[in-house]
């Protein structure tokens, strides 16, 4: 293993260090239990958007702390769900008297610390709702599994339900926003390389130097298929063929688009990705109104790319384009 | 002797010596159909429970068990950490202010146990979960008590339902939690939160074999 690190037991934490050290005019860091929180909360009228998951997907979501975002981020250790004392605490330090909006990735792991969380909160009266993403195409069958994975969708969900908190919606029309942005949003990603989680020291699939895997998730977990390495172009089709499928997509839709880097791969190359992603688009008449290009929700230093597709209305579109600034996106301030 | 506090400490303090003996034991069944932590995320939460025993022994048994369930939810994470958590959780709701167990006791508060673990994670019968393990235990312990057997008999009865309910996910498809996204190539695999609930419950039935 070759890693930029100190102690493999240590990388969660003094990543948070830096990260506080770095953006102070931005967001705060609590230790034990660990949370992200906006600098400047708790922002009193305003409904409480937190989230969480295991770290190792920087810059979700400690990155997206901020104004017109999440308002707390509360990161387990590399790939493993935060637990319950995490959300509850972040909870409280950031409730503004509003409410507490969740966005859970759909993981059981995640699923039952958020839940729990939920459970000790309402026991202490606080009103709670939660958002549950889970937008993974390559999961086919959920009937028989725990259903899909929650993986790029959330990244659009956080932007977007930020920006409708920021704006003065109440929580019970935020969540019914939120169940919106989870019904029309599919993604689907491919791995070049394994990773390697630091306290394991050892790649979690291996992968050979002329294989990929197709339909993979966010923890390095196997793909729906592992086949000989193709070109940009035909690896894209093979993205975008089960997205826009099952939605499904159709003519005159307009989306939001995001195609986004796993860890390892460059800028270059995701534009490669793009490239053929709005070609296909425009076959099709679906119009990416908006895009992301870049590296938003990863697998550590994974090769790779997923790409995520947002049938968008113009409520979204309002709420994506509302100012926003925190480590990660920053885009009208 | 009916169960008494210091035996559910005594029970508690081997679970953690049998979860730090089987911790690589768990984690290679979880490499095979899920993420390879279980046996890590279990010897974690025992061990961080251990350091704070002693401020808790001398309590009822319902606070040493909630206080155990806390412990397990804030340090174990994954789907382990809430439903371990939730089982001592429910365990401690049930014999709350109590200073010894009956069988009586120790059934009302294994089935709150297990509903508990089931109302959180959602699974059923089949499903090749923790599930499989403790609801044929638990209704081989009503059984043997029904049946006239001692407090530790019925246990010895309870352990050896646990086992044959792990060792029957070998063949089964997992239809929840990290395995189930692999399908039918979880099959052939033991499920590890079934194992360490076998380990668990062998645990009371070894420390208790006396109870009457």
């Amino acid at each position: 293993m070759k890693k930029l690190i100190n102690d493999p037991m240590n990388v969660v934490p003094e990543a948070l260090e830096g990260m506080a050290k770095a953006h102070p005019d931005l967001i705060k860091v609590h230790f034990n239990p660990n949370f992200v929180y906006r600098a400047d909360a708790p922002r009193p009228g305003k409904v409480a958007v937190i989230s969480g998951g295991g770290s190792g997907h920087e810059p979700m979501h400690v990155g997206f702390v901020g104004y017109g975002m999440l308002d707390a981020a509360c990161p387990g250790a590399v790939f493993t769900s935060p637990t319950p004392d995490q959300m509850y605490e972040a909870a409280k330090t950031v409730h503004g008297g509003a409410g507490i909006l969740m966005i859970v990735k759909n993981y059981a792991g995640d699923v039952m610390n958020f839940d729990m969380a939920a459970d000790l909160l309402r026991g202490e009266g606080f009103q709670v709702e939660s958002v549950l993403i889970a937008d993974d195409v390559a999961v086919e069958s959920s009937l028989y599994s725990q259903g899909r994975r929650g993986t790029g969708t959330t990244v659009l969900a956080e932007k977007i339900l930020g920006a409708a908190a920021e704006r003065g919606y109440d929580l019970q029309r935020l969540a019914a926003l939120g169940r919106r942005v989870a019904e029309n949003g599919r993604s689907m990603g491919m791995a070049l390389t394994s990773c390697t989680v630091p306290h394991v020291g050892k790649p979690t699939f291996e992968l050979g130097e002329d294989e990929m895997e197709i339909g993979i998730g966010i923890h390095g977990e196997p793909g729906r298929y592992r086949e000989p390495l193709k070109k940009a172009d035909e690896i894209v089709e093979r993205l975008m063929e089960p997205i826009l499928k099952d939605l499904p997509f159709k003519a005159g839709d307009r989306v939001i688009c995001m195609v986004n880097s796993m860890g390892g791969t460059p800028l270059s190359e995701l534009y490669i990705v793009y490239r053929k992603v709005a070609e296909i688009c425009e076959k099709s008449g679906i119009q990416i109104v908006r895009n992301l290009v870049g590296a938003y929700i990863t697998s550590l230093e994974m090769a790779g790319t997923s790409i995520t597709l947002l049938r968008a209305d113009d409520e979204m579109l309002e709420l994506w384009d509302h100012p926003v600034k925190t480590p990660a996106l920053r885009w009208g301030m | 002797m009916p169960v008494m506090r210091d035996d559910v400490v005594a029970w508690l303090e081997r679970c953690a010596a049998v979860l730090e003996e089987n911790r690589d034991y768990l984690t290679q069944l979880d490499a095979a159909i899920g993420d390879a932590d279980h046996g890590a995320n279990m010897d974690r939460g025992f061990k961080a429970f251990m350091a704070k025993l002693p401020s808790v022994a001398d309590k009822d048994i319902g606070t040493i068990l909630k206080t155990l369930g806390m412990t397990l939810v804030a340090t174990v994470g994954g789907a382990g950490g809430p439903l371990y958590g939730t089982f001592f959780l429910q365990l401690g709701v049930k014999t709350a202010n109590k200073l010894m167990l009956t069988p009586e006791d120790w059934t009302e508060a294994l089935e709150a146990g297990i509903n508990g673990v089931i109302a959180r994670g959602q699974a059923r019968p089949g499903d090749k979960t923790m599930v499989d393990a403790l609801l044929p235990a638990l209704e081989a312990f009503k059984e043997a008590i029904r049946n006239g057997d001692s407090f530790g008999k019925a246990l010895q009865r309870m352990a050896e339902a646990a086992e044959q309910g792990m060792k029957a996910t070998i063949p089964m498809v997992a239809r929840k939690g990290r395995a189930s996204y692999l399908g039918e190539r979880s099959a052939g695999h033991q499920d590890p939160g079934a194992t360490s609930s076998y380990l668990i419950l062998k645990a009371a039935a070894d420390t208790w074999a006396n109870a009457t």
